[in-house]
């Protein structure tokens, strides 16, 4: 589904990337992890594209990301994306956050873009809330929404970036639990995420960043129990102190 | 020497026999209105859209708009006036020149006021659709697109509405400031209200009246224009957001 192969990105002389190659097959979730400034966020968006990308190639269903004839937009519309601050809309309805996409871009009629996006919030559990506008909900009921917007899209798969960093710790269980459905549903996922709980249940492969290279890319299983670098023992052993 | 006080003066017959001095007040105050209203129609529309090629991901488009502004900022209004008034139609083609001489008098000057005021007003507010751009979330932007709108779509839908709510504050500053700049008009003749109070002056002797008249004038224009922002603030304002509820 998702192919990356040798991707490197440089702003200036700062390598942000180096030679990242890794895939995620369809049906599969797999869990970005590393320190902060490892690059991992840099490389979830250059799967859709929102960061170029100097060296290497990526493919999304066989689609080349980086080939200057690809329409973005297009590619864009049916990889779902979310993103640590939500990013709704704030001037408009949740309604019309969920709606907006599928009318201008997916070129559904209005009706049918609503009771799709009702659906989803529906099943996000959130349906209460049409009329609301994002500034009146909490954030994780904005993140939620965030995933049903993305959904609403038909996405072939999603990308998550970080998506319950921004949330109070109370709010993060909702987010996860959404997420958690959604990937035993089949939904092709890659997530890049500090929830290491999440990863030991969801994930079928975890990948470790640091310094903009990709230093494991195995199994969850092999992963956490017994990961290779020295690099990845130590951020495992700081992170599962909690 | 004691100043003897005729407020009387404005319901006189004016010297040329057009009307009361009132009636030249009144003229001077619709030529201002219609001056500023339309520079402001002017500066809004071309300020919006250069504000927005300044903050686009394409160097030959933002360098263009960022010249456009520092241009049109920089140099004096008063200059700009008279560029626009008595340069201009000399260094254009020849028909355009002519066409622009043979309109009579005032509409020359009306027509060259308000490109220049509404030029000049237009960097003014590129700048501030600018800052109202930037001032966004960087990932509102990216949502856009990674919902798979196009950049012009995502500027349209998702950017601008808010840019535009967060700028209004700005904006009504600029508003008021085009009636203000609007009397630098005066200087090429444009018989607007600060050019009409003057030539009351003239006529009559009686200069406290009449600055006191040409005075209110500006001031009840522009607690209008200021009630009238206030109400756009209001009627724009975002549940949960910027001050809303």
């Amino acid at each position: 589904m998702i192919t990356i192969d040798k991707v490197s990105k440089h702003y200036g002389s700062f390598q942000v990337l180096t030679d990242c190659s890794t895939h995620v097959n369809k049906g599969e979730v797999v869990v970005v992890c590393g320190p902060s400034g490892s690059g991992k966020s840099t490389l979830i968006k250059c799967v859709n594209g929102l960061e170029p990308f100097q060296d290497g190639q990526i493919h999304v269903n066989g689609t080349s990301v980086g080939a200057p004839k690809t329409n973005l937009s297009r590619l864009r519309s049916h990889v779902g994306m979310v993103f640590q601050h939500f990013e709704l809309f704030p001037h408009m309805t949740i309604r019309d956050n969920l709606t907006l996409a599928q009318v201008k871009v997916l070129k559904r009629d209005k009706d049918e873009a609503a009771e799709k996006g009702l659906y989803f919030l529906d099943r996000v559990g959130l349906k209460a809330h049409a009329h609301k506008f994002p500034g009146q909900l909490s954030g994780g009921q904005q993140q939620r929404v965030a995933i049903a917007r993305a959904l609403a899209m038909d996405p072939i798969c999603m990308l998550f970036d970080e998506p319950t960093s921004a949330l109070d710790p109370e709010m993060i269980n909702e987010v996860l639990d959404v997420m958690t459905e959604l990937a035993q549903e089949g939904m092709t996922m890659m997530c890049v995420t500090h929830e290491m709980g999440f990863a030991k249940r969801v994930a079928h492969r975890v990948i470790f960043m640091d310094h903009g290279k990709i230093v494991e890319d195995d199994s969850k299983e092999a992963f956490f129990a017994n990961p290779r670098s020295e690099r990845a023992q130590q951020f495992l052993a700081k992170i599962l102190q909690h | 020497m004691e100043y003897q006080w005729n407020w009387g003066v404005f319901l006189l017959p004016s010297a040329v026999n057009d009307g009361t001095y009132l009636d030249w007040m009144i003229a001077g105050l619709q030529t201002t209105l219609l001056l500023s209203l339309s520079a402001w129609v002017i500066a809004l529309l071309l300020g919006a859209v250069v504000g927005v090629l300044r903050t686009v991901p394409h160097r030959g488009l933002a360098f263009g708009a960022t010249a456009y502004v520092e241009m049109f900022r920089n140099i004096p209004l008063l200059v700009q006036l008279f560029f626009w008034y008595f340069v201009l139609p000399e260094l254009l083609p020849a028909v355009a020149g002519n066409a622009f001489k043979a309109l009579n008098p005032v509409a020359q000057q009306f027509v060259a006021a308000m490109v220049c005021l509404g030029l000049f007003t237009s960097a003014r507010v590129a700048e501030q659709v600018r800052s109202g751009i930037n001032a966004l979330p960087r990932g509102q932007k990216n949502a856009g697109l990674a919902l798979g709108l196009t950049l012009p779509q995502t500027y349209r839908h998702v950017m601008l509405p808010m840019a535009f709510r967060l700028v209004v504050p700005p904006l009504t500053s600029e508003f008021l400031n085009v009636f203000k700049n609007s009397a630098v008009c005066s200087t090429i003749g444009l018989l607007e209200l600060a050019a009409q109070g003057r030539q009351l002056v003239d006529y009559t002797a009686q200069p406290y009246e009449s600055f006191v008249a040409v005075t209110v004038a500006y001031l009840m224009i522009n607690v209008v224009v200021m009630l009238l922002m206030r109400k756009v603030e209001v009627l724009v304002r975002v549940p949960g957001y910027l001050g809303g509820k």
